[in-house]
């Protein structure tokens, strides 16, 4: 055997500064939008205008993008959204608040368990209902897994967008892992209507804490093992930093949420400016980025996902004994033995799916923070059983509105990796 | 109930409509003509520093009587305050408020979504077009109470419609002047987009003349 041959080329691969962070990569072109056209003199001067989407694999759903190009640079771009538009806000209307829930399943249908516990939020605290200990710590099992999901899928994705493939299978496949316990508890993948206003639809199931444990486990050496992967890579760095800067005052002007308005490096997260179901006393740390592009709302989300295990195991630590739901049979459904047997239960039964359950006049708005941003259910009343106006403060689709912002002046290949790290799901965009 | 209620009374006056408290949150009504002085004074004033803009949405009661309301979510990061801002439009007069846009670039999207489902026009709003609905969607705006859930028009009307609807005419002569390509379509294809295809669709019953 000879010696081992290696190959002589010097990817700039960046190594680790003192403090373990990656260094970064210098970057060629400084503003991508000077000079290229002064390249082939009299040549290029029209502009281009090009479409992408609706149906457009790295547009992550029914996202229309009209382009105008100089050359590869993105001068401007006018986004088209709706594709998906169901009305979901105006079906709300002529619904009971439980009848509210499946339709949050299918709003961002990436984290759906996140969604239902910010509706049935919304009621309860319309209707000053106090839910018990034990739902509590279980909404946020159910919020920190939609997290991660949610997370994983715009890992996979995103890498599939800027060529890296590996990542992908990895990440869905722990994605599964996860999906397989929310089925156990929900019985659904996707159309999981887990939460009731006062409660949940069920308790988990036997096996589930320690298969979440499992979970807890497993999952950071796969995050490991993606960073390993991207993290220092040359051309991972080269294709998101200084990709689609977002400043902090931009951030804020913008109403950015979540990782995106982190990255930017603002500390602000629902789960520590507003705490609900107890955060305050979960230890955890919320990640802040410093140069708002791409390659920081990566790491944000990254960090994001450890600290949900931190979440996780903490949750499992503490999870006490006791009822899901509140002892009161205006709000929640009598056992099924109980409304057949009984007289008193049976009515309870006949009135609340009959007639609903009746919030007072009034106004509630609730945030929680999913994966994507400051999710917030708006519910107005009337005093009937079912709402005046119910909506959902859409954390892609606000998040989405600065992507003219971040892409202008990039080329169009980075328009994919801007829009990728926006972490967009268009079921709630147009909802 | 919030403090800046008091303030707001203060600085503007009259201005400042009834507040009142629902669930815990304060809720103040303002002045529609002065609603953005008063919303950028909250956004900068020392004490106030309701820097992120939250939300913006409008509500419609079933109560015909009721005016609708312009909602506008704020929040100080610095303080951790929320604070609801409501301005009362009645139905007689016209449904107009001044966009904040230039205080907050978030509600370019938000505002153009409560245009699309409620019809309140923003003044100097920089692009007040539908958003979730299509440009020359006709029936009104879904979220108003006088809409009827399924919509006015048949589902045979509106499958009949889309079925019509020109696949070309998908850039707006806006996006086709980026280009300079309008010149270089061709005649038929010019023909149509410059119409709009907005006004053409046939009587039902009635041949299809093109497309």
């Amino acid at each position: 055997m000879g010696e081992k041959r290696t190959v002589g080329l010097d990817l700039a691969t960046p190594g680790m500064d003192a403090s373990g962070q990656p260094v970064r990569v210098p970057l060629g072109v400084a503003d991508p939008r000077g000079e290229i056209g002064d390249v082939e003199g009299g040549i290029g001067t029209e502009h281009l205008l090009l479409n992408m989407g609706p149906q457009h694999p790295a547009t992550h759903g029914v996202l229309r993008l009209v382009v105008e190009l100089d050359g590869e640079v993105v001068v401007r771009v006018i986004p088209h959204i709706g594709y998906l538009h169901s009305g979901f806000e105006k079906l709300g209307e002529y619904r009971f608040y439980n009848q509210i829930i499946p339709l949050t399943d299918r709003t961002d249908y990436l984290a759906p368990m996140a969604n239902n516990v910010c509706l049935a939020m919304g009621a309860e605290k319309l209707m000053g209902i106090e839910i018990t200990e034990r739902c509590k710590v279980l909404r946020v099992i159910a919020c920190e897994m939609s997290r991660i999901i949610s997370h994983l899928v715009w890992l996979g994705t995103t890498a599939v967008d800027l060529g890296a493939f590996t990542p992908f299978l990895w990440t869905f496949q722990e994605r599964e892992r996860m999906y397989d316990l929310q089925e156990a508890w929900t019985g659904a993948r996707l159309t999981t209507s887990l939460t009731r206003v006062g409660g949940l639809m069920a308790d988990i199931p036997e096996g589930f804490e320690e298969g979440l444990r499992k979970c807890c486990k497993r999952l950071p050496k796969v995050l490991d093992e993606a960073e390993r992967m991207l993290t220092n890579s040359a051309i991972w760095c080269a294709r998101t930093q200084g990709i689609g800067v977002l400043s902090a005052e931009d951030a804020i002007n913008f109403s950015m949420s979540g990782p995106m308005i982190r990255a930017s490096g603002v500390d602000y997260d629902v789960r520590k400016d507003r705490p609900y179901l107890d955060y305050e006393t979960y230890d955890f740390e919320v990640p802040i980025g410093e140069n708002g592009d791409v390659y920081d709302r990566y790491l944000v989300r990254l960090v994001e996902m450890r600290q949900s295990v931190r979440i996780l195991e903490q949750a499992l630590d503490r999870l006490p004994d006791g009822p899901i739901n509140v002892d009161d049979p205006r709000v929640i459904l009598p056992p099924k033995t109980a409304a057949m047997n009984d007289m008193e239960s049976m009515i309870f039964h006949f009135k609340q799916v009959m007639e609903g359950v009746r919030a007072p006049a009034g106004e509630a708005y609730v945030a929680i923070e999913n994966g994507k941003g400051e999710l917030g259910t708006y519910f107005v009343s009337d005093g009937t059983a079912k709402p005046v106006r119910w909506r959902i403060r859409p954390p892609s689709f606000i998040n989405l509105s600065a992507l003219p912002k971040m892409a202008e002046g990039h080329l169009i290949a980075d328009l994919i990796a801007i829009n990728a790290s926006v972490d967009i799901v268009m079921g709630e965009i147009d909802r | 109930m919030n403090p800046s209620v008091e303030a707001l009374r203060r600085e503007f006056g009259d201005k400042i409509g009834r507040a009142l408290e629902s669930c815990g949150d304060t809720i103040v009504y303002v002045d529609v003509g002065s609603a953005r002085e008063i919303l950028g004074w909250l956004k900068d004033a020392p004490d106030q520093e309701y820097n992120y803009l939250i939300d913006v949405t409008a509500v419609e009661y079933r109560d015909p009587e009721l005016p609708l309301e312009v909602v506008y979510l704020l929040f100080s990061l610095r303080r951790k305050v929320q604070l609801c801002v409501k301005i009362s439009l009645p139905k007689d007069a016209k449904l107009e408020v001044d966009s904040v846009v230039p205080l907050w670039q978030g509600a370019n999207w938000l505002e153009r979504e409560v245009f699309d489902m409620f019809g309140i026009t923003f003044r100097e709003h920089p692009d007040l077009r539908r958003i979730l609905m299509w440009e020359t969607y006709s029936e009104g705006y879904p979220l108003r109470k006088d809409f009827p859930l399924r919509g006015r028009l048949s589902r045979a009307e509106q499958v009949r419609r889309a079925l019509h609807a020109n696949p070309e005419a998908h850039y707006s002569l806006e996006e086709l002047s980026i280009a300079e390509a309008y010149n270089d379509l061709p005649e038929d294809m010019r023909r149509r987009l410059a119409s709009g295809e907005r006004d053409e669709i046939p009587e039902a019953g009635g041949k299809r003349t093109d497309g």
